[in-house]
């Protein structure tokens, strides 16, 4: 690997501290290059050319006014989604099963929506929302408890809690809360217009866009610049350790998973509201798995989150466009997405090893 | 119907298809014993299980072999494994997040490649007809006893006493139990564990090829909905004892068969509740058997997923 021959130990002092820092952005962005060059060559076996991949990638989710709106429409639910993974993280948990919060959050939202018709809809939307957040997170909330608890592991138990989420809305969509009128594709009753959350000024993408940047940026706050965000940390450097400090390590434990599941029942609540109108199978589309692969490329970093979110959703937008063009199946974003995501995790055995980012070994 | 046997419908049924459904779940239980064994945790077994299932149809499509299909599928799992254990093997990878990412990426592969498979027919595995003694047709269509149900009996009898037992299996547990140990023994215990996560995964193969060519016996993209990672909540359960796992795939097979059988004897009314069986009775197996403060019976010592 690349080491450094041609920084002289003597540079100025904001050389090393700059090493040091950019560490963990040059790794990732290596392994994502890697990433996408494995997949190429992926490409190159089943005789399609990845310079013409990437360049209809470009077109189809950056190209133009409509591909750039849908793929920031598409990311909205990713940044919550991406959220759902990177706050527990940092408490050294990992959990995946953020889809069954988005779809319980979107199943609590058109279950209830068309009940609060006659209220205005400034009071209606909130609450809507709060409701959403309050049972995906109960969800996720529930893998952190069962770990705090009863030592479950909290990536099988939030999965397994993912798959009952989506037998509980088929069972719900398609018996109680079923709209007659919905034949080919049960879903529940509409939501009236005036429940219909709209776009954000100027623009066609909905308000989901910009309560997933705030999330992120205020995880971000609560996590760097808060005392429990520090807290949180110390759990997840090493739980005894801050037993023997006192932090309330199962408080924390179910805050953030809660916060965590909330965030990706608000990313369900703007599906339904903004997007399809009415709860049905389409909100277990795949964010939630989406989201941990960003979560993982971030480093669990949610400003990170952002511009991460913005690429895999452009991929994602960019995946009909491809399928047509291309003559390659649906699956070929999963099978890019499985590269990256293996490559980035084989990067985590770089850290430290790089003496370019480590100054003190620079002589 | 001839034979019109009312609500003894339902439990045939259910022992009709704990023995079909419970059989993907013992190879790949089956396999996650042995990896866990040896001290590493394979939680990409459901990407396995879905690669299996398709490269196994494919195979049997094109050559017209079944068997060739299990083959193959039992090869692609063990590549699968290889790869898993290998990265796994690299300083400061989590085997649980690698974990996570062999999942997606088997999935995503297996669909990709499957294709042009969802319409073609492929062969399937024979079947032994048990309930001959019986003229009752529901029981003997029950005991259709696939021959990958009877191996994988076979399978959890010899594994158990090979790990008791043999040479091999001391060495699985050593390095399982204690990396600083193994290495004292002049074991290489990175070695052991990705060889035995490869084997792992060419059971977990053996479990997809078997959801794809006998039942429900075709390939599509909702063919496993996490059987794979229940089976891998299941070797907790049965505390990592191969006999004990072959009693945890036939209750959850159970599981599993509840809604079709309800199905088949005309209660439809919550049928996606029933569908939804397995994850409540595999999350609540979990809790029971989990504990937040000591170690739990039976585990092996160097494994992530109990510390």
């Amino acid at each position: 690997m690349a080491d450094q021959t041609m920084i002289g130990s003597t540079g100025a002092t904001w050389l090393p501290a700059l090493a040091r820092r950019s560490e963990a952005v040059v790794i990732p962005l290596a392994a994502l290059v890697l990433g996408l060059g494995l997949f190429g060559l992926f490409l190159l076996t089943q005789g399609k050319s990845p310079v013409d991949f990437m360049a209809i990638v470009w077109k189809g989710a950056y190209g133009s006014a409509f591909s750039l709106q849908n793929t920031l429409s598409r990311a909205a639910p990713l940044l919550l989604a991406a959220l759902c993974v990177a706050l527990p993280a940092r408490l050294g948990l990992v959990v995946i099963g953020g889809e069954g919060a988005i779809v319980l959050g979107g199943v609590a939202t058109g279950a209830l929506g068309p009940h609060l018709a006659a209220v205005p809809p400034i009071v209606a939307l909130p609450l809507l929302g709060l409701i959403a957040m309050a049972v995906g997170g109960l969800w996720i909330g529930a893998a952190g408890a069962l770990r705090f608890y009863r030592g479950v592991n909290e990536t099988i138990s939030s999965l397994l809690l993912a798959y009952i989420a989506i037998a509980l809305m088929n069972h719900l969509v398609e018996g109680p809360f079923r709209d007659p009128a919905s034949l080919n594709k049960p879903s529940t009753l509409p939501l009236v217009d005036a429940l219909r959350v709209g776009n954000l000024p100027g623009m066609e993408v909905h308000w989901g866009l910009a309560f997933g940047l705030l999330a992120c940026v205020a995880s971000w706050v609560l996590i760097d610049k808060t005392t429990w965000g520090f807290a949180a940390r110390i759990v997840g450097g090493n739980v005894r350790a801050a037993q023997v400090q006192g932090l309330p390590v199962g408080r924390l434990i179910l805050g953030f998973t809660a916060l965590a599941g909330g965030f990706a029942g608000l990313a369900g609540f703007f599906e339904v509201t903004a997007v399809f109108g009415s709860a049905n199978a389409s909100l277990a589309s795949g964010y939630g798995y989406t989201g941990i692969l960003i979560a993982f490329l971030a480093r669990h970093n949610p400003l990170a989150i952002i511009p991460v979110a913005l690429l895999l959703a452009g991929f994602d937008a960019a995946s009909g466009l491809i399928q047509r063009r291309m003559d390659l199946p649906d699956a070929t974003i999963l099978v890019l997405q499985g590269f990256v995501f293996l490559v980035i995790l084989i990067s985590d055995t770089a850290y430290g090893r790089l003496k370019l980012f480590h100054p003190e070994r620079w002589a | 119907m001839e034979h019109d046997i009312g609500l003894w419908g339902i439990p045939i049924a259910i022992l009709g298809g704990a023995i079909r459904v419970s059989t993907p779940f013992l190879f790949v239980s089956l396999g996650e014993v042995l990896t866990e064994r040896a001290g590493r945790i394979n939680l990409g077994l459901e990407g396995t299980l879905v690669f299996g299932a398709m490269s196994g149809y494919a195979t049997a499509v094109l050559t017209g072999s079944a068997w060739a299909g299990v083959a193959v599928a039992a090869l692609a799992g063990a590549v699968f494994g290889l790869v898993h254990g290998i990265l796994c093997s690299l300083p400061k990878v989590n085997d649980i997040a690698i974990g996570i990412a062999m999942m997606l990426f088997g999935t995503g592969i297996a669909f990709y490649f499957g294709k042009p498979y969802i319409q073609p027919v492929a062969p399937h595995l024979p079947a032994i007809p048990l309930g001959f003694w019986s003229d009752l047709p529901q029981l003997q269509a029950a005991l259709q006893v696939n021959v990958l149900f009877v191996a994988g009996l076979g399978l959890a009898l010899g594994m158990a006493w090979m790990l008791r037992a043999t040479r091999i299996g001391l060495t699985l547990r050593v390095v399982g139990d204690s990396t600083d140990a193994a290495r004292a023994m002049g074991l290489r215990p990175n070695v052991i564990r990705t060889l035995a996560t490869a084997a792992g995964g060419a059971f977990a193969g053996i479990g997809g090829a078997f959801l794809s060519l006998y039942y429900p016996g075709s390939w599509n993209e909702g063919l496993s909905s996490g059987q794979g990672l229940m089976a891998v909540a299941l070797v907790i359960f049965a505390r990592w004892n191969p006999i004990a796992c072959f009693g945890a795939a036939l209750l959850f097979g159970g599981a599993g068969a509840l809604g079709p059988a309800l199905q088949s004897v005309g209660i439809s009314s919550g049928y996606y509740l029933f569908y939804a069986a397995p994850y409540v009775l595999t999350l609540g197996v979990l809790i029971a058997t989990s504990s937040p403060n000591r170690a739990m019976a039976g585990a092996p010592g160097e494994l992530s997923i109990t510390k």
